[in-house]
């Protein structure tokens, strides 16, 4: 019941704010977005983590095929739908100081987007899964489509077609395997766990699902299109790119591609665990030439997804874990870095390092919000970025030794990005954009305290989050292992 | 049978209409026809498999759904002819009566219990759209697209003629049965008779259909014959063409899959490629539907061509995805090219469409449901066509037709999306379009019904 209630709430909201118009959109989708909040966190006070799937609904969709519209939560999910209600409210607030034109639309679009990405992460029928997988794209699409940057046209319309191709491949994927189940065929999730396949069978079924989320996260090779569509879109949809929608590819992954295909795993794992420390390194490298902030965070955070993709192919408990917690992390860093990055933008009208420096004089909050969140991402001990990355690491070690040692550069590598970033932005003498530069408001505070607060939270305390995923991946590891 | 009665005799007081002064009875008089025939055919449900004309011609639930389909599509069409009637020169009444005689064809074609039947129906619906793609009187492409497509026309339908003679001659029969039970029983010892001329017959069918690569005829005749009947033929004509494909070879030809279907299969992979990526290099909104039309004929014959369970729910859920949503693009497109006109022609192009949104939110957002459907997004109808056509051809493991499928559909994207960007982000000022209320009525309900089977397709299976 309240998984039909987190899927429902926001695309309600949406509509409503479609039909209201007007300055008090944004309330509206803040209200409704903060609604779908206290609901999730009801569910996590009534989650039960030893239990399995939970709140759990069924609706016979097509009868004649065996397709229900049925979704529960699991640790997994839970995590990631606490995620996302999470930082919805804060995005929609991170906007406003700014004035969209046809708000309307530009609010109930970003409330779509939030029910698609709830329905992904609790989906237990495969082609739900899939609906949500791809209707997240149709919003986000249209956000960064008419209110991104000048060559928003071009770039938009790449990751479009790029994200849907690999998808298509993985609807294949999904209905080979739907006929593959005995009997009456069913689509549920976890029918498709008990399937006895072949190791030929297994490694094209790996690849068609690998391809989908390879280039949804995006891994490389796949990124191509990631950079510039960060970059082009507005901030609120790179906001939703990064922060929740690059989690889908993940969540993928661990829900899917991991205990349906153990022996594809056995085949490619390797394969694939090489290409994502190729793209932590890879994105490290090329972030430490960026000059543009938000391209700059944009590679960090390809570099980021590279490794938690590294520690979900290692399929130990540490990767498994780390992974999502990390997941967790990486959201919240990612969102408030986006959001510095547009404040500094909104004041000084530049998000290039050269023509910035100084800020830090005149803007003390500013400054300390966005060393935390910084930190948070360089991964120091006491925050967020820490636990995940050090869970990862130690994955992707009892994975290799090697494939550790490479991977472990991100955290020096990604200190040298970050930090240069800080320092030609916030340090040195204030620069003539930079010059005026006011301090933060009482809305972008209260964007910025939320996701400070979850920084440290994480950091020190880690268990509430790990305790609650814990049987849940113990549970995916029964299948690889099987 | 009572859609085929009611809408032969209607049809002609349509005609007898037209003497009267006042032309403004004819269409509602036309769309109530067309509600009588919807009704009669409903009168039919209950009765199981009905036989009629000594067995020539079958009633049953499949090809009722087929000609609500086609009658539901039809409505809407009429419907939006609403002000092409201001035009001196033009015959409503003739226009009308001719679509109802074409709809009689299309029953034929997909009821046809006899090859005799299929031909007739085949002809009847053809003569009808001749005519109707030369209706732009005045203009010399519409002209040049009615001589192309009868004159080729004329020669498909001979070619299949031919065939339907082979067939007898193997067969010794006409009747779908008398075909079916001569193939059982000599499946052993193949008679080349009877392959010829299957593959007349089949040459001839997919002409009508348009797939390659008989498809020549297609970008012309769509692009010069009047838009609202370029909507007719992109989806009338193809849901009937198909519905008769799926008769004859799910039915007679069963048995001899084997020998039909590499064939099929090459002709199907070619029409995916031929339609698709030629649209990609259309400037006009209105060719690229015709070179998408080739491209779903594509996707249908995938279908057809696995031919398992699925087939049949695969072929109705598709056309009828297919249909809604040709139908709201042609109903777009039709007030916004006279909007926009050049030197007193319609301007079809895809310039047309800039900056449509700003003034014409419900145009744009009526353009984005059917584009979406038509590129197969999930929450669109169009989705789960695509889905249940690619399973189908999954459970019989068509591998390099599903790789060529996805591909295409990929490429499908790029053009649809074209004018969606155009719509909603190009630079452009269009007033607001004027739009009759029931014209506003209809694509509001053809765009709310493809997302509404594009959230709940089991609605569609429950209502059959």
């Amino acid at each position: 019941m309240l998984t039909i209630l987190l899927v429902l709430i926001p695309i309600v909201t949406g509509l409503l704010a479609l039909s209201v118009g007007g300055r008090t959109v944004r309330q509206l989708a803040l209200l409704g977005a903060l609604a779908e909040l206290v609901t999730a966190v009801v569910a996590w006070t009534q989650f039960d983590p030893a239990a399995g799937t939970q709140f759990g609904f069924k609706y016979t969709w097509i009868a004649s095929a065996g397709i229900s519209f049925s979704a529960g939560i699991d640790g997994i999910s839970l995590l990631l739908v606490l995620l996302t209600t999470f930082l919805t409210p804060l995005i929609i607030l991170s906007t406003f100081g700014y004035d969209y034109k046809n708000s309307s639309a530009f609010y109930a679009l970003i409330l779509f987007m939030e029910a698609a990405l709830v329905g992904v992460f609790t989906a237990t029928d495969v082609f739900l899964f899939y609906l949500f997988f791809e209707a997240a794209l149709i919003p986000v699409y249209f956000l960064a489509a008419v209110w991104g940057g000048e060559n928003r046209l071009k770039v938009t319309f790449k990751f479009f077609v790029y994200t849907i191709f690999g998808s298509l491949f993985m609807l294949v994927a999904l209905v080979y395997l739907y006929f593959q189940t005995p009997g009456e065929h069913t689509s549920e999730i976890t029918a498709l766990y008990d399937l006895i396949l072949d190791a030929k069978t297994q490694s094209w079924v790996f690849w068609g699902l690998f391809i989908a989320f390879a280039i949804k996260m995006p891994l490389f090779p796949f990124h191509t299109w990631q950079p510039d569509t960060y970059t082009e879109s507005p901030t609120p949809a790179t906001m939703l790119l990064s922060g929740i929608m690059l989690k889908m590819g993940v969540y993928g992954l661990i829900r899917l591609l991991l205990p349906i295909v153990p022996l594809g795993l056995a085949q490619w794992g390797e394969v694939a665990i090489v290409l994502s420390v190729i793209g932590i390194v890879y994105g490290s490298i090329i972030a430490i030439q960026q000059r543009d902030m938000k391209r700059l965070i944009a590679y960090s955070s390809f570099a980021h997804v590279g490794l938690m993709a590294a520690g979900v192919f290692s399929t130990t408990l540490n990767g498994l874990q780390g992974a999502l917690i990390q997941m967790l992390a990486h959201g919240i860093n990612v969102v408030g870095m986006f959001f510095i990055v547009e404040i500094i933008y909104s004041r000084t009208k530049s998000r290039y390092l050269d023509h910035l420096g100084g800020i830090t004089q005149k803007t003390p909050h500013l400054t300390v919000y966005f060393m935390i969140l910084l930190l948070g991402s360089v991964a120091l001990p006491l925050t967020n970025g820490f636990v995940g990355e050090f869970l990862l690491l130690a994955g992707v070690f009892e994975y290799n030794n090697w494939l550790g040692a490479v991977a472990g550069l991100t955290i020096i590598l990604g200190a040298v990005y970050l930090l240069r970033m800080f320092q030609k932005a916030m340090f040195g003498a204030p620069s003539a954009a930079s010059e005026s530069f006011k301090d933060l408001t009482v809305s972008e505070r209260a964007v910025l305290i939320p996701l400070a607060i979850m920084v440290f939270w994480i950091g020190i305390y880690p268990s509430t989050f790990l305790k609650m995923t814990e049987p849940a991946v113990h549970q995916i590891l029964r299948f690889i292992n099987s | 049978m009572y859609p085929i009665v009611l809408l032969s005799v209607l049809g002609i007081v349509v005609l007898y209409l037209g003497f009267l002064k006042s032309k403004s009875i004819l269409l509602p008089a036309t769309l109530l026809f067309l509600v009588v025939a919807m009704i009669g055919n409903f009168f039919e449900w209950n009765d199981g498999e009905l036989l009629y004309f000594k067995g020539m011609f079958a009633v049953n639930k499949l090809t009722l759904t087929f000609n609500a389909i086609v009658l539901f599509s039809a409505f809407m069409i009429v419907a939006m002819t609403q002000g092409f009637q201001d035009n001196e020169e033009a015959q409503p009444a003739e226009y009308f009566a001719l679509m109802l005689f074409s709809l009689v064809g299309a029953f034929m074609m997909i009821g046809f219990e006899n090859l005799i039947m299929l031909f007739l129906g085949v002809e009847i619906l053809s003569v009808a759209m001749y005519v109707l793609t030369g209706s732009d009187k005045r203009n010399l492409r519409s002209n040049e697209a009615a001589l192309k497509y009868f004159l080729m026309g004329a020669f498909a339908t001979g070619i299949m003629l031919f065939g339907i003679a082979l067939l007898y001659g193997a067969s010794g029969s006409f009747s779908l049965n008398g075909i079916e039970s001569f193939v059982t029983l000599n499946q052993r010892s193949p008679s080349y008779l009877l392959y010829a001329g299957l593959l007349l017959v089949l040459i001839g069918m997919l002409f009508k259909v348009s797939a390659a690569p008989f498809h020549f005829w297609t970008p012309d005749v769509y692009d010069g014959a009047p838009s609202i009947f370029t909507a007719f033929m992109a989806t009338i004509v193809k849901t009937a063409g198909f519905a008769a494909l799926f008769r004859l070879l799910s039915h007679s030809f069963s048995g001899i899959y084997d020998f039909w279907w590499p064939t099929l299969s090459i002709l199907t992979v070619l029409t995916l490629l031929v339609g698709n990526i030629i649209a990609v290099y259309q400037d006009s909104f209105k060719r690229m539907l015709a070179y998408s039309s080739i491209s779903h004929a594509g996707y249908l014959l995938i279908a057809l061509t696995s031919m398992t369970k699925q087939t049949e729910n695969a072929i109705l859920f598709y056309s009828m995805a297919y249909s809604f949503a040709t139908i709201c693009a042609f109903g777009v497109l039709i007030p916004v090219a006279r909007e926009k006109s050049l030197e007193g022609r319609p301007n079809e192009s895809y310039e047309a469409f800039n900056g449509l949104a700003k003034n014409n939110p419900l145009l744009a957002f009526v353009l984005t449901v059917s584009m979406l459907s038509l590129a197969g997004i999930p929450l669109t109808a169009g989705f789960w066509g695509k889905f249940f056509v690619f399973s189908s051809a999954v459970e019989r493991e068509l591998v390099w037709m599903i790789i060529v499928a996805v591909l295409m559909s990929a490429v499908g994207i790029y053009y649809y999306f074209r004018v969606i960007m155009a719509a909603y982000m190009k630079e452009g000022d269009t007033a607001t379009i004027r739009i009759a209320p029931f014209y506003k009525i209809v694509l509001i309900a053809a765009t709310l019904l493809t997302i509404l089977f594009g959230l709940a397709p089991g609605l569609f299976e429950a209502a059959m």
